[in-house]
Order: C-alpha cells, then sequence, then structure tokens
C-alpha cells in the first residue's frame, strides 16, 4: 500500500474511531489566515503559526466543509489505488452532487474542493501533487534550454510562437542543457506575447515566464528550481499596482493561504523589476494612470502592513509613491513608446544598470 | 345600547310632542338615508340591525343571557319576510303597539334627535319602511313570563297621525317560550350574501356578544348557531351625566332649557358629571355669569361664553364605569369558537377620555391553523359590540391596523396595506359617544386620543404574536436542521466507510446516536 494511501485511510479510521466514541467528528486544522501566518526572518519565507480550528461534523456552519474534506480524501484515495492523476476540475466532478432529499449541494463552487484539497495536503502532509491531483498547466515559457519530460525531449527554444506550457508538477522533469543568464518573470501573457515575437530571450540570453495573473504552483517550483539548480537570477515584472506587488510577494516568500508549502515554493533571491515610481517618472507614463479604487487603496495599506514588507524601507517608499499619485499603470502602459520599446530599450537597460529591488 | 347615557333621554316627552307635528311618512322619506333605508340590501340588513340591537339591549337590561334567532325568506322576487326572535322580557301589552307602530318613539328616536352616533331610528322604522314598500304591516308576538299569556298584534301605522292602528289583537299560545318577542316583517328588499351581508352581521355581532347565542336562517340556507362561550353577562354600565368638555353649544342651550335646577350653578352640578360647587364657580365667573341665574332665562350668546369658559376651566375627566368593554377574556373565547387558528391573544385597554367622553380600545387577534393564508389580513371593527361592515378605508380602526409595524412582529406588510398572511384582527370601541365620520355611522373618526389607543391596543397583541411567530420559526430550523443533519449522515456515512473501509452501518448509528442524544444537549434544547 502506497504512502499516500496509508495516510489517508488512517485519516478516515480516526473520524470512525471519534464517531465509536460517541464523539462529534473533528478535523483539527491550522488556521489559514494572515493571523495565523509567520514570517521567518532567517529562511525568508512565510510559515503558518500555531494556532489550530475544529471542524466539527454536527455545526451547521461547518458540517458541508467537513463532508467535502471526507469526499476530496476519498477521491485521492481511489486514485492512489490505480496510480492514476486527475485535475482539480476532475475531483470537483467527482463530488458534485445534490444530497438526496433535500436542495443541498455537496459542492456548488470549484473553489470549494480546491480549498478542500489544500486542507488535505495539511492532514495527511502531502502535497496535492503527491494525492494524485494537478491543477492545470498554465503559462507558457521560451529560452535556450531543453528539458526531459516522461521521456520526451523538449526544447523551450524550438515551440513556435505558443511557447511551452507550464504543468502542474514539475518535480519529474529533469533539465538536460540550460543556457540562459536569467530568468523573467512577467504577470502579463501579452506581454510574454511581445517579447517572445521580439526574440529577447534569444537576443538577451535568458529564460522568459509568463502566466495569466496569479502565478501557479508549477511555475514557482520551476522558477524554484531554475533558480537553486542552475543558480539563476530572477527578475519579476508586473503591473504598477498593488495587486502586481502581492504576485511579487507570493513568488518570493510564498502565499499566505499556502502558507504551509511556503517553504518548498518561495524564492527569497526573486528581484522586482518593474514597473516601479522611478519607471514612471522616467518614462512618462503619468499620461497612461489609472486612478486607484478603494479597494486598491486598501489593499496597498494591507500590504504596507505585512511583516515581510514592514521594514522594507525601498518598497516602503513604492507603497508611499503610488499613493502619492492614487494612480496604477499597466506594464504595456510602455508600448506607448513604441511596441518594442520594452524589449529593446526598457528591459535591457534595467537589467544593465542594476535597477531593481528586493 | 344600555350603556349610553341616559342623559339623552331628557324631557323625552316634550320633544315627542314638537315632532308628532311633522307628517311621518315625509319625515322618513327625507331621512330614509340616514336611517340606513337607501337601498333595498341596506335596508334589509338595517331592519335585522336594529331588531337584533333591541333584543341585545332588551336582555342586558333585564340580565337574561341573549338567546336570538333570526329568519329570512323569500317571498317572491325582492320581497323578504324577516323573522326575528328574543328571550328577552318580552313588552307589556299596552306598549306594544306604541314600540312597533309608532316611529320616533323610545330611546333610540332620542339619539336620534340629538345625533349621538346611535345606530338608527329604531325598529318601527323598519316596520315603517315594509310598509311603504309592501303595504303590509308588522306581526309582534311577545309574553313578559311563564305565567302569562303571549299576546299577538297585527299593525299598520297611520302615517299622517303617526299612530299605530291595530288590525289583531289576540292572545295566543307560545308555552315554547317563557318569555320574549318575536318580530315578523316583509319589506322590499335584496339578499346579499358575503362580506356585508346578514350572515356576516349576525357572524360578527356573535363575535362582539360572547354572552349571545345567535342562530341564524338565510334564504335556501342551512340553519348557523353561534354558540354563547360566557354564561355571565358582560359588566352592566352605569349611566353617567355628561361630562361639560364633551357638550356641544347646542346641547348646552336645551340642557339649560330642560333642567330641573332653579340656578345656573345648580344646574351645572347636577346636571353635568364632574362639576363641584368650586368648578361650577369658576365656571361662572369665567363666563362672567351670574351663579343665581335661572337657566332658562340665559340667553345663546351667553350660552356661549358659558361654553367657552368651560372649555378654559380644568375638570377632571369623567368616570369610566359607564362602559361595558367585551374583555379579554371574552374575545379570546369568541375568536377560539369562530376560527380554527393557533394562535390567539387580546387586549382591553384602560379607559382613556377623548373630548370629555370615556373610551375604551380592545383588539383580538387569532392567527394561522385554517385562516386563509394568502393575501392580507381581515379586520374587523366594532362600535358598543355592534359590528361595522361599510366604510373601512376611511375608518380609524383600519388606519391604526395600517399604522402598526408588523415586520417587527415577523409578518410581511408593503408600505401602507395590512400585514401578509393568516391573520384576523378584531377592534372593539366602546365609548358613550363613538365618534363616526358620517351620519351613516359605519366609520370610526380620527381622534388622536382613539388612534393612539387603537394602535396600543393593536400592538399589544402583536407583541404576543411576534414572540409566539419567533417560537414557530425556531421550532421549525431546528426541524430543518436535524432534517438537514440526517442528509450529511447518509453522505457522509457512505464516503467514510469508503475511506476507512469500516462498516457503513456502525459509522450511521453513531452519527445518528449524536444527533438524537447529544446534540440537543450541546444546542441546550429540551428532548
Amino acid at each position: 500500500m502506497s504512502d499516500v494511501k496509508k495516510a489517508l485511510m488512517m485519516f478516515g479510521k480516526k473520524l470512525v474511531e471519534q464517531i465509536r466514541k460517541k464523539d462529534n467528528p473533528t478535523v483539527t486544522l491550522p488556521v489559514r489566515s494572515i493571523s495565523n501566518v509567520k514570517f521567518n526572518r532567517k529562511t525568508g519565507t512565510l510559515e503558518l503559526g500555531n494556532s489550530m480550528a475544529n471542524r466539527q461534523f454536527f455545526n451547521t456552519a461547518h458540517s458541508k466543509k467537513f463532508l467535502q474534506t471526507i469526499e476530496v480524501a476519498n477521491v485521492s484515495k481511489k486514485l492512489a489505488e490505480i496510480n492514476k492523476t486527475t485535475s482539480l476540475r476532475d475531483v470537483f466532478y467527482q463530488v458534485k452532487r445534490t444530497i438526496p432529499g433535500t436542495k443541498i449541494n455537496v459542492v456548488d463552487e470549484q473553489t470549494e474542493t480546491d480549498k478542500a484539497i489544500e486542507d488535505l495536503e495539511l492532514i495527511t502532509g502531502f502535497s496535492r501533487e503527491q494525492l494524485h491531483i494537478n491543477a492545470n498547466k498554465n503559462g507558457s515559457i521560451a529560452g535556450n534550454v531543453i528539458i526531459e519530460d516522461k521521456g520526451d525531449a523538449i526544447n523551450w527554444s524550438k515551440l513556435g510562437s505558443g511557447g511551452w506550457s507550464i504543468p502542474s508538477n514539475v518535480e519529474n522533469i529533469t533539465f538536460k542543457k540550460v543556457d540562459a543568464k536569467y530568468v523573467l518573470y512577467m504577470e502579463k501573457a501579452a506581454v510574454w506575447e511581445r517579447l517572445h515575437e521580439d526574440r529577447y530571450w534569444e537576443k538577451n540570453n535568458c529564460i522568459i515566464v509568463s502566466s495569466q495573473g496569479q502565478t501557479t504552483r508549477g511555475i514557482r517550483r520551476l522558477l524554484q528550481r531554475l533558480a537553486e539548480e542552475h543558480k539563476l537570477p530572477i527578475y519579476v515584472l508586473t503591473d504598477y499596482d498593488p495587486w502586481g506587488f502581492y504576485i511579487y510577494s507570493v513568488i518570493k516568500y510564498g502565499s499566505i493561504s499556502l502558507a504551509h508549502i511556503a517553504g518548498k515554493m518561495a524564492i527569497p533571491q526573486v528581484r522586482f523589476l518593474g514597473i516601479r515610481s522611478s519607471d514612471i517618472e522616467r518614462y512618462g507614463l503619468q499620461k497612461h494612470f489609472i486612478k486607484l479604487n478603494d479597494k486598491d487603496i486598501s489593499r496597498i495599506k494591507q500590504i504596507a502592513e505585512y511583516d515581510w514588507f514592514k521594514d522594507n524601507k525601498p518598497w516602503q517608499k513604492e507603497f508611499k509613491q503610488m499613493r502619492k499619485f492614487k494612480a496604477k499603470a499597466e506594464i504595456q502602459a510602455l508600448s506607448a513608446r513604441g511596441i518594442t520599446f520594452i524589449s529593446e530599450k526598457y528591459l535591457p537597460e534595467k537589467i544593465k544598470n542594476k535597477d531593481w529591488i528586493e | 345600547m344600555s350603556f349610553f347615557l341616559n342623559y339623552k333621554m331628557v324631557k323625552a316627552n316634550e320633544l315627542a310632542k314638537q315632532q308628532r307635528e311633522i307628517s311621518i311618512s315625509e319625515f322618513f322619506a327625507k331621512n330614509r338615508h340616514l336611517l340606513g333605508f337607501d337601498n333595498p340590501s341596506k335596508a334589509l340588513l338595517t331592519t335585522i340591525k336594529e331588531a337584533v340591537d333591541n333584543a341585545l339591549d332588551a336582555c342586558e337590561e333585564a340580565k337574561i343571557l341573549p338567546d336570538i334567532f333570526v329568519e329570512i325568506k323569500q317571498v317572491k322576487e325582492e320581497r323578504y319576510v324577516a323573522i326575528i326572535e328574543d328571550n328577552g322580557p318580552g313588552i307589556v301589552r299596552a306598549q306594544v303597539p306604541k314600540i312597533f307602530g309608532k316611529l320616533l318613539y323610545g330611546s333610540k328616536f332620542h339619539r336620534l334627535r340629538m345625533s349621538r352616533g346611535q345606530q338608527g331610528i329604531g325598529i318601527s322604522a323598519a316596520a315603517m319602511y315594509g310598509q311603504l314598500t309592501t303595504g303590509k304591516g308588522v306581526n309582534i308576538t311577545s309574553k313578559i313570563g311563564p305565567n302569562y299569556a303571549a299576546h299577538y298584534f297585527s299593525l299598520h301605522i297611520d302615517t299622517q297621525k303617526n299612530d299605530p292602528v291595530i288590525t289583531v289583537d289576540k292572545e295566543v299560545d307560545w308555552s315554547l317560550k317563557d318569555h320574549g318577542t318575536r318580530i315578523e316583517l316583509e319589506l322590499e328588499a335584496k339578499y346579499q350574501k358575503g362580506k356585508r351581508g346578514v350572515s356576516e352581521y349576525l357572524r360578527q355581532t356573535a363575535l362582539a356578544n360572547p354572552h349571545s347565542k345567535i342562530s341564524y336562517k338565510g334564504p335556501e340556507e342551512q340553519l348557523v348557531t353561534y354558540p354563547r362561550v360566557i354564561n355571565e353577562l358582560p359588566k352592566e354600565a352605569k349611566e353617567i351625566k355628561p361630562h361639560p368638555y364633551g357638550v356641544e353649544l347646542g346641547v348646552l342651550i336645551k340642557m339649560l332649557q330642560s333642567t330641573k335646577a332653579s340656578s345656573l350653578s345648580g344646574c351645572l352640578q347636577s346636571d353635568f358629571s364632574r362639576v363641584s360647587a368650586k368648578v361650577a364657580d369658576e365656571i361662572i365667573t369665567k363666563a362672567k355669569l351670574r351663579a343665581k341665574s335661572r337657566p332658562k332665562t340665559i340667553a345663546r350668546k351667553e350660552a356661549e361664553s358659558l361654553y367657552e369658559a368651560i372649555q378654559k376651566v380644568k375638570i377632571i375627566a369623567p368616570p369610566t364605569n359607564c362602559l361595558s368593554p367585551i374583555g379579554e377574556e371574552g374575545i379570546i373565547k369568541s375568536l377560539k369558537k369562530e376560527f380554527d387558528a393557533e394562535f390567539f391573544a387580546a387586549c382591553t385597554r384602560p379607559p382613556s377620555v377623548y373630548r370629555g367622553n370615556p373610551f375604551i380600545i380592545e383588539a383580538g387577534i387569532a392567527y394561522g391553523g385554517s385562516i386563509e393564508k394568502d393575501g392580507l389580513a381581515t379586520i374587523m371593527r366594532f362600535a358598543n359590540k355592534v359590528p361595522l361592515l361599510y366604510q373601512a378605508g376611511g375608518c380609524a380602526v383600519t388606519k391604526g391596523a395600517l399604522d402598526v409595524a408588523w415586520r417587527g412582529y415577523g409578518l410581511g406588510q408593503s408600505k401602507g396595506a395590512l400585514p401578509q398572511g393568516p391573520l384576523v384582527i378584531f377592534v372593539h370601541i366602546a365609548s358613550v359617544w363613538v365618534p363616526f365620520t358620517s351620519e351613516s355611522k359605519e366609520a370610526v373618526a380620527h381622534y388622536p386620543e382613539i388612534m393612539k389607543d387603537i394602535k396600543l391596543a393593536i400592538q399589544e397583541c402583536g407583541r404576543k404574536l411576534g414572540i409566539h411567530i419567533r417560537n414557530v420559526v425556531r421550532a421549525r430550523e431546528q426541524k430543518q436542521k436535524a432534517g438537514l443533519f440526517e442528509g450529511y449522515i447518509r453522505e457522509l456515512s457512505n464516503t467514510l466507510s469508503e475511506l476507512s473501509g469500516n462498516e457503513k452501518g456502525e459509522i450511521e448509528e453513531g452519527l445518528k446516536h449524536f444527533l438524537e442524544k447529544k446534540l440537543p444537549l450541546i444546542n441546550g434544547e429540551k428532548i
């Protein structure tokens, strides 16, 4: 029996034991919110604190989540038995049904099973991928790199206009050849396409990576492996807004909701290239400002208060400046200076001048 | 009704003499609408109303628990016979022709003359109407005691002289009853069913008079009986003299004319309530009149300053023993008899005063059960134990019910509407003078003091209803919660059995045990 299957069965048997003792079946989980997330200054990553919460079956506020947790555990156990992997979406559909005689669905939205799977990681100590569940592949990558994945050699420089899509699980790929001086990660797929069309990675001997919005675990882990195994500097390029700043924060320190796996994902040596307040002034991007809304403003205040930013002077300067501007801007604002401005001038200059913050 | 002021009877005979000069048929024709005979369907209702009100009054005055039977028979199209029978004290033989065959005789006449909020002119008006529309007279059977013979009369009214003309006068056998009166009257009418018909009127009359038994048989209808639910007569209403604040100038002048007192001061003290020698003095001084003046010599102008002086002097509120409310117990028993509801509440407010007239507001509610769930609440209005079936929209009682914030009691309510749901609202105003908005006497006027008490009485009932609704809702929620857990238990047992490899039955049993035995303890509920 695999370790995963054993752990899942044990989880079930523990609950049966509680039921035998005529107890309210209870799953104890660490609290996964900012109140229970600590910043470890030594490792430079986020980690979970010691606050625990009980999820009880006989509590109308918990019953549904409790059932969802058991449901996903059972799906995962069945996958372990046949040694197959399935997607988050598949898990959602395997669990989704209406409880007979009621109007209640076991799950209504995929985010519920996604959360339950994260809980299961904490319960069993196995990662989502080890539990035989993968996220969709996401993002694109290009560069002078050859990898091997399930026996296939893949050359990241010869994949046409789309590049290689990064799978949820990158544990089993091996790097055959890595010819690059740095990795450039950008929040926007459209910017990646601009750079790819301009053969930026070839001209500058680097790797370019993008995601669509939030950075997936697969991308983060891939960046981490490139940083650790090949000692490549990682540069991050996001929109000039609080949400872009947080994307950088997640890649560098780990995310709050996934603090339990921050250690496996965080890349403390990541650098933030832009867009920064100084870029706004230097390149005259004020013309392309978008006014901050109330949500943006409260998010900046929140981020500025995070332990890992609180004493960081360059970052506090950024937050202050943005609040002074009362405005945000997109990476694409640079295109106003010409469509190849970003690939031919902005990025090479920034890297050459070491114009980044950490 | 019996608890109305007797002061309205002052100098009855004198006034009646004056009335005799007028042609009765002319008077009737002119005042038909005021008397409630404006159309054939209302005429029938008014006839029944007059007879039933008389019967209830007579029974209460004689301290007899009323037992009333009403029947309506159709003779031909738009022609009906109304029969009203009671177990009252009966009427002495000599009085029968006068009461039924002489318009403007008896207490109701005075009330009308003085415009004092009574229901109509009296049974003789109904007899008059019957005679004018059918040419037939009224038949009366009356018996005053077990050892007396019953008398049967047939009589007409001489409309020129306003005198009864007896066509039949005989002794009959009526051994079924110890005492009582039976009236039989043919009239042109339309029989109306539903909300404003005779049957609804009697149903509501029974509600407001829980000490009465009322039976009714409509044309082509089954006999309906509203049983007596309280075997006790209502508290007797004492007669009081008018309070100075409640007397209008015209009435004041008439009272000065007809008083037995020889001085103005004496008149004020003896003919009004709450006027002491000191108060009388104060009034007279303020009016710049003389205490020793003979009341009959007070001129109109002086009366006016007397009237104004009264308003400026502080006089304590009138006594309230002149009122006879139904009582909370009576209202609840009545509602229980009539409605198969799940919740009842009632409230009798302490007496209050508007313009010198004491009044009491009572409210009751019936909720849930088999009361119509869809649509708005039903409101039933009563003035001095008489149902008000018309002009609900212009009535202070309706306004009061609309002004209550029913949402606070767990009921739905759109702006400016009655609450929604299975609710009946019962409101009774008892007063020596119920202020109506018009002569037809179907809607209570919006005096602030009356409005306030109507609202307070309804709110009191509403609060109790709110507690009930919350409890019911809570119980329903608890049941839903248990049902919810049952569903979850089935699902969890299946899945957990698969996950752990343990028996499903054992898991399900353990969970059910917790649901039934332990969860209620945790939630602090009674098992």
